[in-house]
């Protein structure tokens, strides 16, 4: 793992606009996300919670602004550099786009053959640790296409963690799962979190997991198309000074002795 | 970014400080992309015979670790549980120790784990016959089931969009026509090249009309604008099918109580079928179009003593029957098309191997029908 310097933000978002030609999605965002940190994204639908997340990884270019990881520019600089900078980076996506054509061990392969000097055998057992950690022991020779929707999902986290990146982003983690499998999922990422020190990232609706793992947080707005606020998400639920912030974080009813009413 | 400044060579060390009890020493930075030292021997020793009954942990002098040091922990926990033995895990770092419970936590599924087995030459005969014979036989079951939606059709029953009919008419003719008009002059072209260079030998040259014209509308322009259309056409209407089963769109229709059959496999059917006599009519004046250009550039032949052979060399009766041969072609594009589709596995690899069927099946099709149907047309001297 990179030990980076302390003080200094891993993910720094500045004046960052995004847009799909003429059409503005979220402009003039600032925030950072620190070490260590699990970032939740929120908003309503519709608002680009997904389209940050593909600005922070490299799949969509800004239209003005920049993300910095760890100081270094990250859209400023060349393709290779920004191709070195993504080696570090875990994407989880909504639902896994694992490769239908590889088992789901060839599926978490992959990185590793690419990026490393792991002979064969190496690569299988890397495999099956990340499978056993999220739960799908002894499924190394499935396809995708003969397992459900959830475990699709687990095995996108497995590939995702195929490298330990230092940073894990999650496009709705949860979506789809069961309550239990859910919580497992959030168990699964404070884990990641104490013991790799692995920074998360992840756009997620589900306000039982952003109250109970997220330490931090962007509110984004479909009508201002601008972030309402940023910080930890129980703060901004008991004390955000934006109305439509707590009352989106309290799921549209703010009990009354909060509002001062 | 920044990696770890230093890092040492990760080190082994076992120690049997009582009997049965082994302890493991482990130093160094074990990392995935770092050397690390051989633990194979080590691994077969807890699983053979003179496995410890114990096996604790000294991680006093380990530096950096991550999935390197991993995979060597759970492989040692494996082989600790094979062989009932206790794994004293309080010597490893807190972490280390949390992954490892969270990996162990959900116990493999039985059952779940496959052996790949290797079948004889004989058995893989087997099956690939089995699988042809179950391929023919969904192939008739579904050229029975689009008959049926036919008959709904005619009755008035079939519901489907207009709207969509409408499209599919048009990606299956309209769109067709460049590549159709393409293919056939050059056929109609390269015919006459080489007909006009062996008959100019005995004087034969205009006879190229005959022989441009009577292959060209009897067989050349029905088989080739099948092929076309298989892989044009086919191979779309598979990928098509194919995807929306994928995503759950034919589920979709089926439980708002509308009939794939009728509402998705119907309107492409009765567009290719209809759409592909008249690019074959088509193909045939441009393959005729094709052998005028080349006739009259190569050979002392007039315009007007071309056309007035071919003219004389085709009968009313051989349009009618390259007419029908294109129908025919038609109906079996669709139905390898349509078919494959309809029954695509649930991945985007699946799609991929349900369009090149369509397409191999649809020219296989083409081309075995083209022979039985030039027997019988012999036979019955059309």
């Amino acid at each position: 793992m990179a030990a980076g310097e302390t003080g200094q933000a891993q993910i720094a978002v500045r004046n960052m606009s995004m847009a799909y030609g003429d059409f503005v999605i979220q402009q003039d965002l600032n925030f950072e996300v620190r070490r260590g940190d699990i970032f939740v994204i929120m908003g309503g639908s519709g608002c680009g919670k997904s389209t940050l997340l593909r600005h922070l990884v490299g799949l969509k270019a800004p239209v003005r602004g920049d993300v910095f990881y760890d100081g270094a520019s990250f859209w400023q600089g060349s393709d290779a550099e920004r191709d070195l900078m993504k080696r570090h980076f875990g994407v989880l996506f909504q639902s896994g786009a694992l490769w239908s054509s590889m088992t789901l061990a060839e599926n978490i392969g992959v990185p590793l053959r690419q990026y490393t000097q792991l002979g064969e055998a190496e690569i299988r057992a890397v495999a099956a640790w990340k499978l056993a950690l999220v739960g799908l022991t002894g499924f190394e020779d499935y396809y995708p296409g003969e397992i459900s929707g959830g475990m699709k999902k687990r095995v996108g986290l497995a590939r995702a963690m195929a490298m330990d990146p230092d940073i894990l982003f999650f496009d709705e983690p949860s979506a789809g799962l069961d309550p239990v499998s859910a919580r497992l999922l959030d168990d699964l990422i404070l884990e990641l979190r104490d013991t790799l020190q692995t920074t998360i990232v992840m756009v997620t609706h589900e306000l039982a997991s952003i109250m109970a793992i997220g330490t931090n947080s962007v509110f984004l707005d479909t009508e201002t198309k601008t972030q309402l606020a940023t910080g930890n998400p129980r703060e901004l639920r008991d004390h955000c000074p934006d109305d439509r912030v707590r009352e989106f974080l309290w799921r549209g009813v703010e009990p009354a002795s909060l509002t001062g009413a | 970014m920044p990696e770890p400044a230093s890092t040492t060579n990760a080190s082994i060390h076992c120690e049997r400080p009582g009997s049965g009890v082994l302890l493991i020493r482990l130093g160094g930075d074990w990392l995935l992309a770092g050397s690390r030292p051989a633990t194979a021997a080590l691994l077969t020793e807890l699983a053979g015979r003179e496995a410890p009954a114990r096996i604790e942990f000294d991680t006093q002098a380990l530096g950096h670790w991550d999935t390197g040091l991993m995979i060597f922990l759970s492989a040692v926990r494996r082989a600790a549980e094979s062989r009932n033995a206790a794994l004293d895990t309080t010597g490893l770092p807190d972490g280390a120790r949390k992954l490892l419970d969270l990996a162990f936590a959900v116990p493999e599924r039985a059952g779940a784990r496959r052996t790949r087995s290797a079948d004889s030459l004989v058995v893989r005969i087997g099956k690939a016959t089995q699988q042809m014979l179950d391929h023919a036989r969904e192939l008739l079951a579904f050229l029975g089931e689009l008959t049926q939606s036919f008959g709904r059709l005619l009755r008035g029953r079939a519901v489907f969009d207009r709207a969509d009919l409408m499209k599919f008419f048009y990606q299956a003719g309209a769109q067709a026509l460049g590549i159709v008009s393409l293919i056939s002059f050059l056929i109609g072209v390269i015919f006459a090249f080489v007909g006009a260079y062996q008959m100019e030998q005995f004087g034969a040259g205009i006879y190229v009309a005959n022989l441009v014209a009577v292959a060209m509308v009897r067989e050349m322009a029905a088989i080739m604008t099948g092929i076309i259309m298989a892989g044009r056409t086919g191979a779309a209407f598979a990928a098509q099918l194919g995807t929306m089963k994928v995503n759950e769109e034919t589920d979709a229709l089926r439980v708002l109580g509308l009939d794939p059959m009728d509402f998705l496999v119907l309107p492409r059917a009765i567009a290719l079928i209809i759409m592909m006599p008249l690019l074959t009519l088509y193909a045939d004046l441009l393959g005729i179009a094709g052998g005028l250009v080349a006739a009259l550039a190569m050979l002392d032949i007039s315009f007007v003593q071309y056309l007035e052979q071919t003219f004389g060399a085709v009968q009313l009766l051989d349009l009618f029957g390259g007419l029908f041969k294109s129908l025919v072609y038609g109906t079996l594009v669709t139905v390898a098309g349509c078919q494959q589709g309809m029954a695509c596995g649930n991945s985007a690899q699946a799609v991929g191997e349900a369009t090149t069927r369509a397409v191999v099946m649809g020219i296989l099709l083409i081309v075995i029908s083209a022979s039985v149907l030039t027997v019988i047309y012999t036979v019955l001297n059309i």
